[in-house]
């Protein structure tokens, strides 16, 4: 059972309810995975004691001059311009590789091998019942997929167990990369025009991977009702809501947990999972009974 | 002296486009007689990598200079490995650009005078 927890716009609550959402699930020893790389904050609340640490990389060429002819075949096959040849030159631009190996097989000279290019580190721990993983973006690395796609992969429990996908804010790669292999994907709103815009867009991204969505209003009480409306078009429910309140962003702003501060919340979050897991049933229901 | 400089339309008398992995044109231009030949810039679209990919262009054309408004850290990596001179121009017509070229005003550039993906999403005007 994997939730994403995405929102398009940044800033929303994503890390609030996903942290919170673990935390009510305690006793299932949920999988927390902070899949937000380039700025992971959930450890902020979840206090993880760090156990085991992991780097890594992309394969990038690395051309040997005895052996390159400067035909230029490599910067032909290359997508991404991260090899050129200029005059007898071969320049390789780690930061624009993708590390997808076409150069190195198309090479007529076999001049070009790999070699590991450092992306970030992946950390892992406990956060009491929680397993928790996070990954740390090396800075000036402009990539963050291939980091989020290792995360996905290392702590993988059963299938019945709870995964909870802490997602970067936007909808670009990064954030495709964490949604996919989802079961259901949790949007977290304000209901401000501002929220509805990216809501939109997210909610569209779900659509396209064909994913299950739902949303949870934060700051409920401000804005308009913009992204109420949205919902009820697009048919997706608003499982929970979550006013805006003085109390609950201090308690944030110290680092502790929705549900730790105001305890009245553990039988929502749990209800929420609940409701999470009927949608991800029934979605895969529906999946089977199309194929 | 054959010399690029980036431009925004296709002839002499267009502005400057200061941006140079992204520019609209390069204009090879023949500093002796003004005579030139105007390339569109196939890397302006580029979803990335623009800087490497139009250096690699330029330097298919035998160009000993090139001019542009700023240079990113993957261009300016490129033309200066390729053994050309940079110079930093401010947007104005391309011969008055010739015309300080020759002169000896412009300002040779020594590192990457701009951050990199400045030229993304502004459009030409």
């Amino acid at each position: 059972m994997i939730v994403t927890v995405a929102s398009g716009k940044g800033g929303t609550g994503k890390t609030t309810v996903a942290t919170s959402l673990a935390l009510a699930l305690v006793d299932e020893h949920p999988v927390f995975i902070d899949c937000d790389v380039e700025a992971a904050n959930a450890h902020l609340f979840l206090s993880p004691e760090i156990r085991e640490s992991r780097e890594v990389g992309i394969p990038i060429p690395e051309v040997n001059p005895d052996l390159c002819t400067a035909c230029g075949r490599c910067a032909e096959v290359c997508a991404f311009h991260a090899i050129v040849v200029v005059g007898k030159e071969v320049m390789v631009f780690p930061q624009l590789c993708h590390g997808c190996g076409s150069c190195t097989r198309q090479c007529p000279e076999g001049a070009i091998h790999e070699v590991s290019h450092l992306q970030g580190v992946m950390q892992h721990g406990r956060a009491g019942g929680i397993r928790f993983s996070q990954g740390i973006l090396k800075v000036g690395e402009p990539m963050a997929v291939p980091l989020i796609h290792a995360l996905k992969s290392w702590d993988v429990p059963d299938d019945e167990a709870w995964v909870i996908r802490d997602s970067p804010p936007g909808t670009a790669c990064p954030v495709v990369e964490t949604m996919v292999g989802s079961d259901v994907v949790l949007l977290v709103t304000e209901p401000t025009p501002f929220g509805l815009h990216d809501l939109r867009l997210a909610a569209e991204l779900a659509k396209i991977l064909d994913l299950p969505a739902a949303v949870v209003i934060n700051r409920d009480g401000v804005g308009d009702a913009g992204v109420e409306q949205f919902c009820e078009k697009e048919g997706i429910p608003v499982l929970m809501r979550i006013p805006l309140s003085r109390e609950i962003g201090e308690s944030l702003a110290r680092g502790i947990p929705l549900v730790k501060a105001e305890p009245g919340y553990l039988p929502a979050f749990q209800e929420l999972a609940g409701k999470l897991a009927r949608m991800a049933g029934s979605g895969r229901m529906g999946e089977g009974a199309e194929a | 002296m054959k010399i690029a400089v980036t431009a925004e339309k296709p002839n002499l008398e267009s502005e400057l486009d200061p941006r140079f992995g992204r520019c609209n044109y390069f204009l090879v231009i023949e500093t002796d007689d003004r005579s030139f030949e105007a390339l569109e810039n196939s890397a302006a679209g580029a979803s990335g990598g623009a800087g490497p990919q139009a250096a690699q262009f330029i330097a298919e054309h035998g160009v000993e200079a090139v001019v542009s408004g700023d240079f990113g850290p993957n261009a300016f990596r490129a033309l200066t490995a390729a053994g050309m001179k940079l110079y930093k121009a401010s947007v104005k017509p391309i011969l008055d650009v010739v015309d300080a070229f020759e002169a000896g005003e412009l300002i040779e550039v020594g590192e990457a005078s701009g951050p990199s993906h400045k030229g993304m999403g502004s459009s030409a005007r």
